[in-house]
């Protein structure tokens, strides 16, 4: 059997209660879901004997500018031996936007969270180093939500003391 | 590289070097830990990479990498053009390989759109790679060399990453910034001239690597100063997100030209080069090996590809040629209508990595059924890779940073996006 179509079923199987709505679209495979389950999740994947995600290729973040569930955060993960990428997402509402961190189960996704922090101000919650990736650390906006201008805003930076 | 007052460094990179209990100070060097800063302008950085190094005397305790010095904000960018707009950015991403960008994002885009590109036009891209694969693994090398101090090597590397340059000079009116693919093609055909010139290049390239790699293989201070320096073990190489020659230096075989074959790869005979040791050297020697087999994926490419169209012809969807775009009306409007406001693609989101020289680029792409993407998300490999830096480094001495960042060969126009 095809690696595609064993995931969800093993998922439903692990997680009766959770609703995982699958798209399939040009060949990706994509799982959304409750966000409050994704280290459980994540961690089941990974562990998992027959599936073995074992590389967090990129974490994520989409602002689709609504009132309701604002941004929805994406993984892309990797399965070395089957050869195969998922990809999950899971939606997060405007008010103090936050997720679990999935730093424990991959390393890589360190780099991954703090950009997404940085870009969007979605809080990863025991990431060991939740610092600004690319802005100055005492830079107040997120440049990549929708409501950040293109030319940026004039006086936004501090220069440089001396 | 200067030292630091407590005044220079912001609180928050500083915890994140106090990692442990110690008695850090930015004073009395001699008697205490002391934090220095390397970069962001520094030769051996590649760029505009800065690292915060805590130092024992000359052992690097605690490495901190501080990006966003080339941070020109692409993303957000390519959220306000059309998709055909964006291919000149893509150049400047890895902007040691440019013909590798443009293919993996007009990859991205026609898997989005549900096209391909003719056959001879996935060859002509797949020989376009092959040779930026070449140009990007000779500056790494020679950079590496240079880095540790054999400066010939470095002369020698770039003078054959020049005859590559001539080539691609030919081909597509640019030395650097190519700007090469368009979306479902190539912008030109393949000229004989450019043909003749790759071949010429590929037949004296075996024998002058053989004498680049025996001046570097059997000099010892070169061997020495890489050799079990910045080990990673092959689970930990996974687990931080390496790929590329960095991965498959510690012995992990992944390269996605194979697991993932995409263009037309699968039709290729080629070896994967991979090293156990997953020290300095042995990403040296998988850089090396690569150029090898860069050279045989060319050859077959040359031997196999037909003559034949290079764009798709798929008026709502590709720009027409332009001989037809001045005599025809139909094209004409197509024309206008895909440069004013882009092609439309379905709506939903995909993602298309491709193996670049570095590792893993990949494309996020968004799409909410309008001519610029809602949402896209550039994964380069650069980035992923240097987050290992600050664990190769701990516990090596300061010389050894340098060699470490050329052996990882980042590139921060890739890493800061």
């Amino acid at each position: 059997m095809e690696i595609k179509d064993k995931i969800v079923p093993l998922l439903q199987e692990q997680f009766p209660e959770t609703n995982f709505e699958v798209t399939d679209f040009r060949g990706d495979l994509k799982i959304k879901f409750d966000a409050s389950q994704i280290y459980p999740v994540c961690n089941f994947l990974k562990n998992h004997d027959d599936l073995k995600f074992n590389m967090c290729e990129d974490v994520t973040a989409i602002d689709w500018a609504t009132k309701k569930n604002r941004f929805t955060v994406v993984y892309h993960i990797y399965s070395l031996e089957n050869k195969f990428r998922l990809r999950l997402a899971c939606d997060v509402q405007e008010n103090h936007p936050h997720i679990a961190s999935v730093v424990p189960l991959w390393k890589s996704a360190n780099w991954y969270e703090r950009e997404t922090y940085d870009m969007y101000g979605i809080k990863f919650e025991n990431h060991p180093d939740l610092r600004r990736m690319y802005m100055p650390e005492e830079y107040e906006y997120y440049p990549l939500r929708k409501e950040y201008p293109l030319m940026g805003i004039p006086g936004d930076l501090t220069l440089p003391k001396k | 590289m200067e030292r630091l007052t407590k005044d220079d460094v912001h609180p928050s990179i500083v915890k994140a070097l106090l990692d442990q209990e110690t008695n850090v100070t930015f004073e009395d060097a001699l008697e205490n830990e002391m934090i220095l800063n390397m970069g962001p302008q520094h030769p051996a950085t590649h760029g505009v990479l800065r690292v915060l190094l805590r130092l024992d005397g000359e052992t690097v305790v605690a490495a901190v990498p501080d990006l966003g010095y080339l941070h020109r904000g692409y993303e957000k960018m390519a959220e306000n053009m059309s998709y055909y707009e964006f291919i000149p950015h893509t150049d400047r991403l890895d902007y040691i390989s440019p013909p590798a960008n443009n293919t993996a994002f007009c990859l991205a885009v026609e898997k989005l759109y549900g096209i391909e590109a003719p056959v001879r036009a996935q060859y002509i891209r797949m020989i376009m790679t092959e040779l930026s694969r070449i140009t990007s693994h000779l500056v790494a090398v020679g950079a590496l060399a240079m880095d540790v101090g054999a400066l010939t090597v470095f002369l020698w590397c770039l003078r054959e990453r020049e005859k590559v340059l001539n080539a691609y000079d030919i081909i597509c009116g640019a030395r650097f910034t190519t700007s090469y693919t368009r979306i479902g093609g190539v912008a030109a055909d393949m000229p004989d001239e450019a043909i003749g010139i790759i071949k010429e290049f590929i037949a004296q390239f075996e024998e002058k690597l053989d004498e680049a790699e025996r001046m570097l293989n059997t000099n010892r201070i070169f061997v020495e100063r890489l050799e079990g320096v910045g080990v990673i073990s092959g689970e930990e190489a996974i687990n931080i997100g390496l790929t590329g020659p960095n991965l498959r230096g510690s012995g992990i075989e992944h390269d996605l030209r194979r697991a993932n074959p995409y263009m037309l790869y699968d039709q290729i005979d080629f070896k994967v080069p991979v090293y156990n040791e997953g020290d300095s050297l042995a990403r040296y020697f998988v850089r090396a090996d690569e150029l090898r087999e860069s050279c045989k994926i060319i050859i077959q490419c040359l031997d196999k590809m037909p003559k034949g169209e290079i764009m798709l012809n798929s008026p709502k969807k590709v720009l027409p040629r332009k001989t037809e775009i001045y005599t025809k009306m139909e094209e004409l409007i197509h024309d206008f209508m895909i440069v004013n406001f882009g092609v439309k693609p379905p709506v939903g989101d995909i993602y298309s990595g491709v193996e670049n020289p570095k590792g893993e680029l990949g494309f996020y792409i968004v799409s909410k059924g309008e001519g610029h993407p809602w949402k896209m998300k550039i994964r380069s490999p650069s980035f992923c890779n240097l987050q290992s830096l600050g664990g190769l480094i701990k516990g090596h001495m300061i010389s050894d940073v340098v060699a470490i960042i050329g052996s990882l060969d980042p590139v921060m126009g890739e890493a800061d996006k």
